[in-house]
């Protein structure tokens, strides 16, 4: 028997309509099919939700962790971004 | 037999079908071949034993003489289960236990189809919540046996090889007796003849799919719902059974 492991896919689950998927985890599969059989058996068995995305994990575009600083820190000091600075007029509810 | 009695008696093979092939399958819980389909499988085991306590239940209630699923389940002895043969046979590799579900299931759906239209008490709502967990057994183990059919050399011989040897233990499945015509006649439980149309059509398309040959005609074996088992039933049955017989009523 070959120990060839099978691709990995990475699981997506809706717990409820109105909700987005989330990343619930991964399983490992020959095919797109058998994908999505096994994480409905992984990752739904306790009724976790009714709908489910599975994606090759190869396919997946990661951020380079390498990279976080360049990525990520330009944003922590942009508070001007975060709309803290605007005063809510009277009488408007829904902004 | 009047009506009452074969009702019991038809539960009770329900209940037995799902029991025995419930127990074989937890027979290979921790030997699975991926981490995934361990816990499929443990899944489908789960659902059939559970299939059997409300059939059990059902069956005893039915009786009114008070046993109990355990009763029935453990208490019983190897004549007086009438599980198809089908599903007492061994487990065998992958492909052979794939088989063997694939061949029950495709008839059991119809069955179950079937029996949510019925007018015995308490069965209609059971079955419609088992049709709901083997359509889906048997969309998981027809993909199974396509890939397995349409892999390579190897697999495909082999899982043909498994089909050649399951097919004896089909024909079975839709010999009408005394109990199954009465809850035909009597209950509106389901005709064995249409179930077995469906099937045929059903197995062939997925055995066609997964390039494999259907087995031609050939003698049937028989005798489960008659309580006449295979050599292999009895280990199964002492594996099953040893609790209670050797601490009988224990509970935990």
């Amino acid at each position: 028997m070959s120990k060839q492991e099978w691709p990995l896919y990475e699981v997506f689950i809706r717990s409820r309509a109105g909700l987005s998927h989330r990343h619930a985890g991964s399983v490992h599969a020959a095919d797109d099919q058998m994908a999505l059989d096994n994480a409905r058996d992984t990752y739904t068995r306790r009724s976790e939700g009714i709908s489910i995305w599975v994606v090759p994990s190869a396919r997946i575009v990661a951020s380079d962790p390498a990279e976080t600083a360049a990525f990520f820190d330009p944003a922590e000091d942009k508070i001007y971004r975060h709309p803290t600075f605007y005063e809510v007029p009277d009488g408007v509810d829904n902004l | 037999m009047n009506a009452e009695q074969a009702l019991i008696a038809y539960v009770l093979r329900l209940a037995d079908n799902a029991l025995i092939l419930g127990q074989r399958m937890i027979e290979v819980v921790a030997a699975g071949p991926e981490l995934e389909e361990e816990l499929a499988n443990a899944n489908f085991a789960l659902d059939f034993i559970g299939q059997a306590r409300m059939l059990y239940t059902c069956a005893g209630e039915l009786e009114g003489q008070g046993r109990s699923e355990d009763d029935f389940a453990f208490m019983r002895d190897e004549r007086e289960f009438q599980n198809l043969l089908l599903l007492e046979q061994p487990n065998g590799h992958f492909g052979d236990a794939l088989v063997r579900q694939f061949l029950f299931e495709s008839f059991y759906v119809h069955l179950l189809d079937g029996l949510t239209r019925c007018s015995a008490p308490g069965l209609a709502e059971i079955a419609a919540r088992a049709i709901k967990e083997v359509k889906y057994h048997l969309r998981h183990h027809s993909q199974w046996l396509i890939r397995l059919g349409d892999g390579t050399e190897l697999s495909h011989a082999r899982v043909q090889a498994s089909l050649d040897d399951a097919w004896q233990y089909t024909g079975e499945m839709f010999v009408a007796d005394a109990v199954d015509t009465v809850v035909h006649e009597s209950f509106a439980g389901p005709d064995l003849e249409a179930v077995a149309v469906l099937w045929r059509r059903d197995v062939a398309a997925v055995v066609e799919q997964a390039t494999l040959a259907l087995p031609g005609d050939q003698a049937m074996a028989s005798g489960g719902k008659d309580g006449r088992h295979s050599e292999h039933f009895g280990f199964l049955l002492a594996e099953m059974q040893t609790m209670q017989r050797s601490f009988p009523g224990a509970t935990w």
